[in-house]
């Protein structure tokens, strides 16, 4: 397996975006503007050398825009490079997006061919994999069903399932595994170490530092589209978080002198203070931070993001200043929350303390996969709350919806929430009540 | 291991014949799928156009004689170019998803537009078939031949524009609009509704013929529609074949060069389309 050279080469690899502030996109806009209006340059990969060995399983790691999925893009042959060259070795499969290429309108094994054909199967080959893209996908029943009638899990577990069985060489994966439920992600993986132990060759872009760790061989940080570490995955994840406290610190002092930096955040039971990481809706649950106070440490304002899949955030909490006894030494802020919001699924946590006043930060870390969620509702993230009724009267007359409008209801409403929450003095950051707590 | 490793690296990039028929299956399916009629709507539109032309000119009394057969003759194969080209344009546009997110030939994208347009295009002219054996036995002779050249240049030109429109889409989105437009007026150009005789005597005819559309709409018609008795009111160019040969192959070199261009052109772009669309 490992003779025959690296499966992926790239060398001094570049790609520029050209922003413009107003292109043309239309033949008339083209015509009817004298010239083309400015563009800036925004180099989002810049001298980039990487060689991967075949079997080697690399994770990509950067903050957000630093490059990773573009140069994903460039590697599997969608975008082409600006400068420098790369050389990819065998059949790749390309995890951008589940599902890329489905049709609402086929059934689900219709598209299961089409899809496979795309990537480059041949009728027969696909034939022979199509009871395990099945299986793998639990999709049985529905197997004949058209896609549009899928639920999003269902399309998300069949579109990997047709990804990781066309038999590929070479796997690229953008942070797919982030979404679907948990016993699919846990399948995937364990269909990844598959891959591995068949010596194939996997790339793959993910937020979830401690899945770094656990799955690659090495690990490959990108940072303002500069690839600034290539090896160690340990050393890689360091040299990261080192990286995103820099970046998102907006340094009020000089880097390491902040006078409030996170050491370390748990999510707990709040009885116990057990660490905890699976909980059901609507559990208690806690959640300590650990921060180094040093003897000049205002108080602390601490604003904690629950992110959710594909780095979204789910909710937010922001705490009023709370004094800490001045330091050096550590001190712990716990935020309980009598009640975990209806969401199910695998969260992180971004913890940030903030300079009470100016809102700086003073330092910011992220934690992966701290919080699982599970609940009574086999699909959906959100359990709905209603009341069912039967009806006897006619509905009004129907009007046409505004579809295109410029949702006055709303923005007279968003400006009345803002009025409201200025008018509260005490919460210049306008968080929603409710949600904050010490 | 290695080798292996290459060519299967290279069916990901290499324009496979399978694929592009797994494409225009799929389009065709997606077109009928929840259409009670099916695949007979893609033989409503000639039909209705036949009526409306045969009612208009009955009623100017200006008649070919057999109309239906010269107007079929020449529909058919402009139906093809019309559907193969407007489908086309919106061809990599309108598969954003795919292009943006998975690697595989673009190229396919608007060669299935054509491959999705030549499925309709054999099936009338399947219909075609059996209504001139039932109606018109006549058209069965060594003339037929000349639909061979004939149906070589159309699908070697439909292909050359397919792949610039689509290409220029991208860049341009209004390309679909413009060319919706000229394609209106292209149809009055080519000798489809009216006899070409009308204009084969007039000055600059030879401008005229260079639109390989003619060259290919009036060779179909030389193959397929009997050549009037003298005397009568002349409706064909011209009754031998040297005429249709020579502008087939006038046709043929405008089709190559502007396919050498549209493939250029394409290829071009192609590296761009993850980034404009």
């Amino acid at each position: 397996m490992s003779a025959g050279g690296p499966a992926i080469q790239a060398h001094g690899l570049g790609k520029r975006f050209l922003l413009h502030h107003r292109k043309a996109t239309s033949l008339k806009e083209r015509l009817l503007s004298v010239r083309r209006a400015s563009a800036e340059e925004f180099w989002a990969l810049r001298d980039v050398d990487l060689t991967i060995g075949r079997g080697e399983t690399v994770g990509l790691i950067g903050p957000n825009g630093s490059g990773k999925s573009t140069l994903l893009k460039v590697l599997a042959g969608i975008l082409e490079p600006t400068t420098g060259s790369r050389r990819v070795r065998g059949r790749i499969a390309s995890l951008l997006e589940l599902g890329a290429g489905f049709d609402g309108e086929l059934t689900g094994r219709e598209n299961v061919y089409l899809n496979a054909s795309i990537l480059g199967l041949t009728r027969r080959e696909t034939d022979r994999h199509f009871d395990r893209i099945v299986e793998f996908s639990e999709l049985g029943p529905f197997i004949d069903n058209q896609v549009k009638h899928y639920s999003s899990g269902m399309y998300v577990r069949l579109g990997f399932a047709v990804a990781v069985h066309v038999d590929p060489d070479i796997l690229l994966i953008d942070e797919v595994l982030a979404v679907g439920d948990e016993a699919f992600a846990a399948k995937c993986l364990a269909r990844i170490a598959e891959f591995q132990a068949q010596g194939r060759t996997i790339l793959f872009v993910t937020h979830g530092l401690d899945m770094i760790a656990r799955v690659c061989t090495r690990a490959a940080v990108l940072f303002k589209g500069r690839l600034v570490f290539d090896g160690d995955t340990v050393e890689a994840t360091d040299r990261l978080r080192g990286l995103m406290g820099t970046a998102e610190q907006q340094a009020e002092q000089g880097e390491g002198a902040s006078p409030l930096r996170i050491r370390d955040a748990r999510v707990a039971d709040p009885a116990t203070r057990e660490e905890q990481l699976d909980f059901w809706v609507r559990d208690p649950l806690a959640i300590e931070v650990d921060l180094d106070v040093e003897p000049d440490a205002p108080p602390a304002e601490l604003r904690v993001l629950v992110i959710g899949p594909a780095d979204y955030p789910m909710y937010a909490m922001t705490t009023e200043p709370v004094p800490l006894e001045p330091g050096p030494g550590v001190r712990t802020v716990r935020l309980t929350l009598p009640s975990i919001p209806p969401l199910q699924g695998v969260f992180s946590l971004s913890v940030a303390v903030l300079r009470p006043g100016t809102k700086v930060a003073l330092d910011a870390r992220r934690f992966g996969e701290r919080i699982r969620v599970f609940g009574p509702i086999d699909y959906g993230l959100v359990p709905a709350e209603f009341k069912t009724d039967v009806l006897h009267d006619p509905p009004p007359p129907r009007r046409p919806l505004d579809t295109g409008g410029d949702h006055a209801q709303i923005k007279a409403r968003l400006a009345a929430e803002r009025l409201g929450a200025g008018g509260a003095g005490d919460r210049p950051d306008g968080e929603p009540a409710g949600e904050g707590g010490t | 291991m290695q080798i292996a490793a290459d060519t299967r690296a290279a069916a990901q990039s290499r324009i496979r014949l399978e694929l592009l028929a797994n494409l225009v299956r799929k389009d065709l399916k997606v077109k009928y799928k929840s259409s009670a009629l099916g695949f007979a709507w893609s033989l409503a539109n000639p039909i209705l156009y036949l009526a409306v032309f045969s009612l208009v000119f009955g009623l100017l009394g200006a008649g070919v004689p057999d109309f239906a057969v010269y107007f079929m003759s020449g529909l058919l194969v402009w139906n093809f170019f019309n559907l193969a080209t407007l489908t086309a344009t919106g061809s990599v546009v309108g598969n954003a998803n795919l292009v943006k997110k998975v690697p595989f030939p673009r190229l396919v994208l608007p060669l299935s537009s054509v491959g999705f347009s030549g499925v309709h295009f054999v099936l009338q002219l399947g219909v075609f078939a059996v209504f001139l054996a039932l109606a018109y036995r006549t058209a069965f002779g060594p003339q037929l031949l000349l639909l061979v050249p004939a149906l070589a240049v159309a699908v070697l030109f439909t292909v050359a524009m397919s792949l610039l429109v689509a290409a220029l889409n991208v860049l341009y989105r209004d390309v679909q609009h413009l060319w919706e437009v000229a394609l209106i007026a292209w149809f009055w150009l080519c000798p489809i509704v009216y006899p070409i005789a009308l204009v084969s005597q007039r000055k600059l005819f030879w401008v005229y013929m260079l639109n390989p559309m003619t060259a290919v709409i009036a060779a179909m018609q030389r193959a397929i529609y009997r050549v009037p008795a003298p005397g009568g009111q002349p409706v064909l160019a011209a009754g031998g074949y040297a005429f249709y040969l020579k502008w087939l192959g006038v046709a043929g070199a405008v089709s190559l060069a502007l396919l050498a261009l549209g493939w250029w052109i394409f290829r071009r772009l192609e590296d761009d389309f993850a980034e404009e669309l």
